[in-house]
């Protein structure tokens, strides 16, 4: 006990609980160059595999030739579909209820497509090995436009889908064709639109781009031939299902199968999937019966690893005159590449995309998606964002300014007169999800009166006046919601497995704690973050608190770290551990003080007697009673698990708005300023959330200004390094201006909803919306991404606004 | 493949090696000397992640060999800290929550390290420059700037004492 009288305050303080900008605990490590990255670890006796790839996008393996490789002094193994086929190893499940090549039999359907692997002493050796790998092959036509994917005449792709009307969704009526799946209520949305004065329609295709984090994914496979178990250091946001999806390939049951994410270097979705290098290392050490390690480069994980996007999109508006929205109807073409890779909820082929009716009071909605197979990588996963929210965004804010425009109504006020009200959450779309909470209304007005929009728009109208203007100015401004936290597990499984997410916790004697988690953090700052919730729920200074994650001997079982869903699923299950910890503590400390239970009063960090200030008992001295003499009838030590399985999603909201200044001359379009207004619910660390915010925008950024996979008709990915794949530097990225409103969810245990994916999933209509508002006033309603300065060149040319 | 040997000084340490002459120096580094610190994040000299610092100057550790540093004094993000004390790029990119996942951190601080010695009073602008050989998929860059201001004005407050 201190000799100091501490203040509530100063107690509070010292917790460093939710609310705190504490710094980060990771940090240390980071900064000293002493993380442990896949690539870091060393094993005695490692090995190194490297991937022999496809040249072209379709054809036929007509014969491969080891011979020279292996002559090479070093190279151990080279292993080819033939050789995994006796494990029926050489196909696997996708998450999306389709099988993937892990090495090509017989054909190759996309360019870069694993054919084969060597194994050798070190990565250079394996690198002569692939070189020295002699593959043959018979060109076939490549299909790279999804469109003409589904002409009658078109090649077939999938050779090994023959014969099957059905897909793991559905029918299918196209030997290309993967799944058709709709949501809404299609007769009431066509009736809405024969009724309504009022109709716009545009098309937009959102371009297939990469999340490339700064490391590529790789693996470290180590099957101990004695024990028969299998260790494996991975690029994972999902270890626990990586044990569950290995045990099932492999055969080895998941009690010895030990799957480790260590730090990693982002993920953005793109360390969501179960990728051919993983199958392979694994398969190389089991046969081997040595480490492999496996690590890609830039090329391969541009070129091979999960793309997001590429959403060919229709949107239809039904609106009355004045601008009230009644009617949405959304077809899409989706192209998914060689394998249906897309990493969704089973039941939810397009992922969440139908949170497209979006913060709008829309009485009636359809939305369709069809997806097709191209000469393409598989994926299809979320960059950061939650299942195909982003594409969902882009499509309804796209569309409620392409409405305003028809109607010459300002976009601020068609969005107040479409808005969800306040007093109508909880509130259910048309798609049916019931919204949690809101005030759009608020932060709207909050976003408009922080930029003094009513002052950028008559500078805007002053500059269109001026036929001499050198720069055409645009405003853009998107009020979204997000659909996140997934999810109920009576709606959301990954392989039938529910998505749930788990929190151990484990108070010491001395009353420091450590937590467990099944989710697993790439940057967001979980060891700081979570320890801040145990701390203000238990009392117990954050400080001294451990979290661990990734481990699967360790963590409890988890579903992992995307879709924003670590504070609202995982978050909710420390919440809710704590709890736990917390009742046993008040019946110890009861115990303790000679009180009935009843008597106690919980504040900050102890539990007092009630109207005697100076009788009371903190979480550390409980802590120590609880393994030194429990009460009578109470189990010894003091922890506990739980699994959080949520009510619903959370659906946080923002209001962004953003100024660009377009040169006339090159096309160069400047960010002039971007204000963010972010609500997320309780605010756990606002210095992380700030700079997840930053993070997201700037992804956002890259997305909408630069970032593209375009294919040759060959099906040559032309721009697979960063060379040519825009990554933006400190000098293009615009500075942001943060902001927020604080509407806590109702059902979460905190309130809390979950933000690093806001603000990519927000920025990337308002940049586009900034761009085409400075062309709107010569009639244009849409420009594709992205928005280059080459690409916006040629829209002031085509309408003679170029000087 | 032949081996030539190779004299170098890392961190203030001399180490004498034999190398294969197409040996990187991030290879050199990471697995001859067990120095994780600088990380390969593209191969192309474009991300940063695997700067180094040779003889006063910022490299790209994924694009230079081994055998080229010769006789040169090498600086790795684990030579930065001075007897345990952070060095004041260290401090701000802590303080200043300038890195979310690490990856490019240790590249961000080698290259800050060198900058402000190239430039101790930058502006924002300038920081903006000098570490545009660096990529960062997390920050945004805007606290990886305040980083850096924090650190010079550290700096510059050690050398005005």
């Amino acid at each position: 006990m201190s000799a100091v009288i501490q203040t509530p305050d100063d107690r509070e303080a010292a917790l460093a609980g939710i609310g705190a900008s504490r710094l980060r605990k990771e940090d240390a490590r980071f900064i000293q160059g002493k993380g442990n990255y896949v690539d870091d670890i060393k094993m005695p006796g490692m090995l190194h595999m490297d991937i022999v790839r496809s040249p072209i996008a379709h054809g036929r393996i007509k014969r491969i030739n080891k011979e020279a490789a292996l002559a090479i002094p070093g190279v151990r193994a080279v292993l080819t579909a033939e050789d995994l086929k006796p494990l029926k190893l050489h196909w696997m499940p996708t998450l999306a209820g389709d099988v993937a090549a892990v090495l090509a039999d017989e054909k190759v359907h996309f360019q870069m497509q694993e054919v084969a692997v060597v194994i050798a002493d070190d990565r250079y050796i394996a690198a002569d090995g692939v070189e020295a790998v002699e593959v043959e092959y018979e060109e076939l036509p490549v299909v790279i436009d999804p469109y003409t994917a589904l002409a009658a005449d078109a090649p077939v792709l999938r050779e090994d889908l023959a014969g099957k009307t059905a897909g793991a969704h559905g029918p299918r009526d196209h030997h290309n064709h993967i799944f058709t799946w709709e949501a809404g209520d299609r007769a009431a949305a066509d009736a809405a639109f024969a009724a309504a004065p009022i109709k716009v329609e545009q098309h937009m295709h959102y371009p297939r781009v990469h999340p490339c984090p700064l490391e590529t994914c790789g693996c470290v496979a180590s099957f101990d031939p004695i024990r028969g178990d299998l260790t494996t250091y991975i690029t994972s946001q999902a270890p626990h299902v990586v044990r569950t999806v290995v045990s099932m390939l492999s055969g080895i049951p998941e009690s010895k199968v030990r799957i480790v994410s260590p730090d990693i270097g982002g993920g953005f979705g793109n360390k969501v999937g179960i990728y051919p290098g993983y199958v392979c290392a694994i398969v190389s050490s089991i046969v081997l019966g040595r480490p492999v390690k496996w690590v890609e480069d830039r090329i391969e994980n541009i070129s091979s690893t999960a793309f997001a996007r590429d959403y060919h999109m229709d949107g239809e508006l039904a609106a009355t005159e004045d601008g009230k929205i009644l009617g949405l109807r959304v077809n899409v073409l989706a192209d998914h590449g060689a394998f249906d890779a897309c990493a969704d909820p089973t039941k939810f082929p397009a992922g969440l995309f139908h949170i497209c009716s979006g913060s709008y009071d829309i009485g009636a909605a359809h939305c369709s998606v069809k997806g097709v197979y191209t000469n393409k990588a598989p994926g299809g996963v979320a960059y950061r964002c939650s299942f195909r929210v982003t594409e969902a965004v882009y499509l309804i804010e796209r569309m409620v300014d392409v409405l305003a425009q028809r109607l010459n109504i300002d976009k601020a006020e068609i969005r107040r007169r479409n808005f969800i009200r306040k007093e109508q959450f909880p509130y259910t779309s048309p798609f049916g999800f019931e919204y949690d909470s809101g005030d759009y209304h608020t932060a709207l007005q909050k976003a408009l009166d922080a930029v003094d929009y009513p002052a950028l728009r008559a500078e805007q109208a002053a500059k269109r006046a001026d036929p001499n203007s050198p720069t055409l100015m645009g405003i853009g401004l998107v009020s979204f919601t997000e659909i996140v936290g997934a999810g109920p597990s009576k709606m959301c499984d990954i392989l039938g497995v529910g998505m749930f997410d788990s929190c151990e916790i484990r108070i010491h004697p001395t009353g420091s704690a450590i937590a467990r988690m099944g989710t697993i953090t790439q940057g967001q700052g979980h060891q700081t973050t979570y320890a801040q919730i145990i701390a203000t729920e238990l009392g117990i200074p954050s400080e001294v608190i451990q979290v661990e994650e990734g481990d699967t001997s360790t963590a409890p079982y988890g579903l992992g770290t995307y879709g924003s869903r670590s504070t609202p699923v995982a978050g909710a299950a420390i919440a809710m551990a704590a709890r736990k910890i917390h009742a046993k503590a008040r019946k110890i400390a009861a115990h303790m003080l000679e009180v009935s239970e009843a008597d106690l009063d919980w504040e900050i960090d102890r539990f007092k007697v009630r109207g005697d200030d100076s009788r009371f008992k903190t979480m550390a001295d409980v802590a120590w009673q609880s393994y030194h003499q429990p009460p009578a009838g109470l189990e010894p030590g003091l922890e506990a698990v739980h699994y959080y399985d949520p009510p619903n999603f959370t659906y946080p909201f923002g209001m962004y708005l953003c100024v660009v200044d377009i040169d006339r001359a090159t096309g160069e379009t400047k960010v002039r300023r971007f204000y963010a207004l972010d609500d997320c619910g309780t605010r756990i660390n606002p210095m992380i959330i700030e700079g997840q915010i930053h993070g997201g925008l700037t992804e956002g950024f890259a997305v909408a200004m630069g970032q593209q996979m375009p294919f040759d008709a060959q099906g040559n990915l032309m721009g697979n390094t960063l060379m040519d794949y825009f990554l933006p530097t400190a000098v293009e990225t615009p500075k942001w201006e943060t902001d927020y409103t604080v509407t806590p969810s109702p059902h979460h245990p905190l309130g809390a909803k979950g933000v690093a994916e806001s603000p990519h999933v927000g920025s990337i209509p308002t940049f586009t919306s900034a761009v085409v508002d400075a062309f709107a006033h010569v009639g244009v309603t849409h420009l594709d991404m992205p928005h280059t300065s080459f690409r916006v060149w040629q829209a002031l040319r085509d309408h003679g606004l170029a000087l | 493949m032949a081996k030539k040997l190779i004299s170098v000084t890392v961190n203030g340490k001399s180490e004498e090696r034999a190398v294969e002459p197409r040996t990187l120096l991030v290879h050199f580094l990471r697995e001859d000397l067990h120095l994780t610190g600088a990380h390969i994040g593209c191969e192309t000299s474009h991300c940063g992640a695997c700067t180094v610092d040779i003889d006063g100057k910022s490299v790209k550790s994924c694009t230079h060999l081994a055998v080229q540093c010769d006789g040169s004094q090498v600086l790795t993000v684990e030579g930065l800290a001075d007897k345990g004390v952070l060095h004041a790029v260290q401090e701000g990119f802590y303080k200043e929550h300038g890195l979310q996942c690490g990856f490019c951190t240790p590249g961000m601080l080698v290259r800050a390290y060198r900058f402000l010695q190239e430039n101790r009073n930058p502006s924002e602008d300038e920081i903006r420059v000098g570490m545009s050989g660096n990529l960062c998929r997390c920050t945004g860059y805007q606290n990886i700037v305040k980083a850096v201001q924090y650190a010079a004005n550290k700096l510059n407050a050690a050398t005005a004492a």
